[in-house]
């Protein structure tokens, strides 16, 4: 068949475009422009070329420290949440009801969590952890342990970090349920026949082959918890000091509060060059994982 | 290397207080003799695969009893019944080669590593496998990945009966060929007891020397190709079986006389005494009634087509309301789609409520 040439098509993707350059690219360039300036108030900007760049990649500055400091914790704070949530994920996934009336009771039970306010969940716990009026702060207190987390950095580190399991394992654990659903009953018939542990199924079969969505579950969780914003800010607003300030509190703090424009506009550039390597590396693993599985005409 | 007997055996998925008739598997009792290759052979939902389930322990019988060499293994679970089983879509773990693959069901067993290569070896070997022992196994056609799946059985050496689940079902055509007669020659080398369910009757009848044919929860018949083709004990394995199927046609049968469409055809055998009340039928295959020019004497039919399968050709002819399927012999031709039938009485069945009767 031949295509007639009309170059008026290009006219059906203008809406597209402008949208997307007013939603986006504008944007954005505008951040690009803040980030080489620097302004002292009375909408009077003066250009700095790279020189925010250079002082927050600089961690003996002050603002290159408080960002490595935050992207630091921000990094530990998301591998902590992934070293609980994805195991604990899995084990909820495989201890589910594989039929019946428990299997949609199961499924609301842990959709709940993933359906409630970011902020809502942060007051939750702000209320939850206070050892005056919260139910696990007055009992954990009065059974002897010392726990407050708006004085005690453990204390605060340990409540972030359980909110964000209680938020989002169902995630992981939905996720996996749905991988594990998938696999045929057959696997599981073929490895009682040729007399497998509940172990060896478990890493023979249910593991590769909930292979993919745990991907998609560590990417989900990964960007996710980079970006946590709005539950440690409810919660404990980065403090005790500035314990568990991360990126983003980092960032508001200086756009925000201080009102650094150039500065703010830098960090942000750089914290969202950060979060596209990340999802560039994950979408290449994934695709390859994918190629390598993809069964080809070797054998006659 | 067992006998399997099965005893009584029936199942119902809604458990025993079910209705008899509900059972996805009436009642069975039969005897499988060690070495020999049967096959199940019936429509989908005609309890063959619910079979195939309750002698590898998948599924646990609401009834009855099923022994390997005289012991009840009925309560035991699939792992300790030495079984292997093919299914229907190839099974293999992702992560292993096809090395690891095959000593998969070993290791699991403690069996000593140099035993495990040794087996594998000789297990690659006769199933053609040896040059992919290294290779993932998730790389390899479904033919292939299906050889490992009986591979995977094959290793262990006490392994009572090998069972397939339509195993051909996602293989090329081409390669089905070279499949079947794999496990034709592998049985001959090994002695096993196998078990093959299908639907095609044309795998069945080739891989079998029993075939097992299954209907509406029932075993109909059970017997080699040639007696499943000559004297169907049941309407269904006449027209299940062969292609065209047999011709069933309801018929007065009285002594040695059948009356079609008040035309009179000889019968072989004596057949008095026929239940009275009985829907009575005959049933005659269409290799054996040939088309003939229209003739008194002869059952007068209308020709509707004729179909050319390449060696035979075969009428489709209308008596009164009652179609049936005839031999064309060759070189002939009729102009005005008038023909007679010619039966050969040695081979028109009498059948009552559907069951063969046995003349005298």
């Amino acid at each position: 068949m031949d295509k007639t040439v009309n170059q008026k098509a290009w006219f059906l993707v203008l809406p597209v475009f402008l949208v997307v350059a007013f939603s986006a690219i504008l944007p954005l360039m505008t951040v690009v422009n803040y980030s080489m300036q620097d302004t002292f108030g009375n909408n009077q900007f003066f250009w700095n070329g790279v020189g925010w760049f250079k002082e927050l990649l600089d961690p003996s500055t002050d603002l290159g420290g408080r960002f490595f400091a935050s992207l630091w914790r921000n990094l530990f704070f998301s591998a902590v949440i992934l070293a609980i949530e994805v195991p604990l994920g899995i084990v909820v996934a495989l201890s589910m009801p594989r039929q019946g009336w428990s299997v949609a009771a199961c499924l609301v039970i842990l959709a709940l969590p993933l359906l409630i306010p970011w902020n809502v969940v942060g007051t939750i716990w702000q209320i939850f952890g206070r050892p005056d009026i919260g139910l696990l702060g007055y009992v954990l207190n009065n059974l002897g342990i010392n726990y407050n987390y708006v004085s005690n950095e453990f204390d605060a580190w340990a409540t972030v970090i359980v909110m964000d399991v209680w938020h989002w394992t169902s995630l992981v654990a939905l996720l996996c349920y749905a991988g594990l659903k998938s696999i045929p009953d057959a696997y599981y018939q073929a490895a009682q026949i040729d007399g497998a542990s509940r172990w060896a199924v478990f890493t023979a079969i249910q593991l590769p082959k909930m292979h993919r969505v745990l991907l998609i579950a560590v990417l989900l969780r990964f960007m996710d918890s980079f970006m946590i914003y709005t539950e440690p800010f409810v919660v404990t607003g980065g403090g005790p000091g500035n314990s568990t300030t991360f990126i983003s509190i980092e960032l508001v703090k200086i756009a925000l509060g201080q009102f650094d424009l150039g500065k703010a506009a830098a960090l942000s550039l750089v914290y969202n060059l950060i979060i596209i390597i990340v999802c560039w590396v994950f979408y290449t693993v994934m695709t390859n994982a994918g190629a390598e599985r993809r069964p080809n005409q070797g054998v006659a | 290397m067992a006998r399997i007997d099965l005893v009584d055996l029936a199942h119902s998925y809604s458990g025993n207080a079910a209705p008899a008739e509900s059972f996805a598997l009436k009642p069975v009792t039969m005897t499988w003799r060690q070495g020999g290759a049967y096959a199940l052979l019936g429509p989908s939902g005609c309890g063959k695969t619910t079979l195939l389930n309750l002698i590898s322990g998948i599924v646990t019988p609401s009834r009855g009893k099923i022994l390997f060499d005289g012991v009840d293994i009925t309560p035991l679970s699939t792992q300790r019944r030495n079984i292997a089983q093919v299914f229907q879509f190839p099974v293999i773990y992702d992560t292993m080669t096809v090395g690891q693959n095959l000593a998969f069901p070993l290791k699991n067993r403690g069996v000593p590593k140099a035993e495990i290569d040794a087996r594998v070896a000789e297990i690659a070997d006769l199933l053609d496998l040896t040059p992919y022992l290294s290779r993932k196994a998730t790389r390899l056609t479904a033919d292939a990945k299906q050889k490992i799946s009986l591979g995977r059985g094959l290793v262990r050496s006490d392994v009572a009966a090998v069972l397939f689940d339509e195993p051909l079902t996602v293989i090329d055509p081409e390669l089905k060929w070279q499949l079947r007669s794999k496990l034709k020659a592998l049985h001959r080398a090994l002695d096993l007891t196998m078990i093959y369910v299908t639907h095609d009757q044309t795998e069945a009848l080739t891989f079998a020397d029993t075939v097992v044919v299954m209907h509406d929860g029932r075993v109909v018949q059970s017997g080699t190709p040639a007696e499943l083709f000559d004297r169907p004990a049941h309407t269904f394995v006449g027209y299940f079986i062969g292609s065209p199927g047999m011709n069933i046609v309801p018929a007065e049968v009285r002594g040695r006389e059948a009356r079609i469409d008040g035309h009179t055809i000889m019968l072989n055998r004596n057949y008095d005494g026929l239940p009275k009340a009985a829907k009575i039928e005959i049933g005659v295959r269409p290799e054996f009634v040939n088309v003939a020019p229209p003739g008194s004497g002869l059952l007068a039919a209308n020709i509707e087509r004729i179909d050319d399968l390449g060696r035979i050709r075969f009428a489709r002819v209308r008596v009164g309301d009652v179609k049936f399927a005839a031999r064309v012999p060759a070189g002939f031709s009729v102009p005005d789609n008038q023909a007679g039938l010619v039966f050969d009485p040695s081979h028109v069945h009498v059948y009552a409520d559907s069951l063969l009767v046995e003349g005298t």
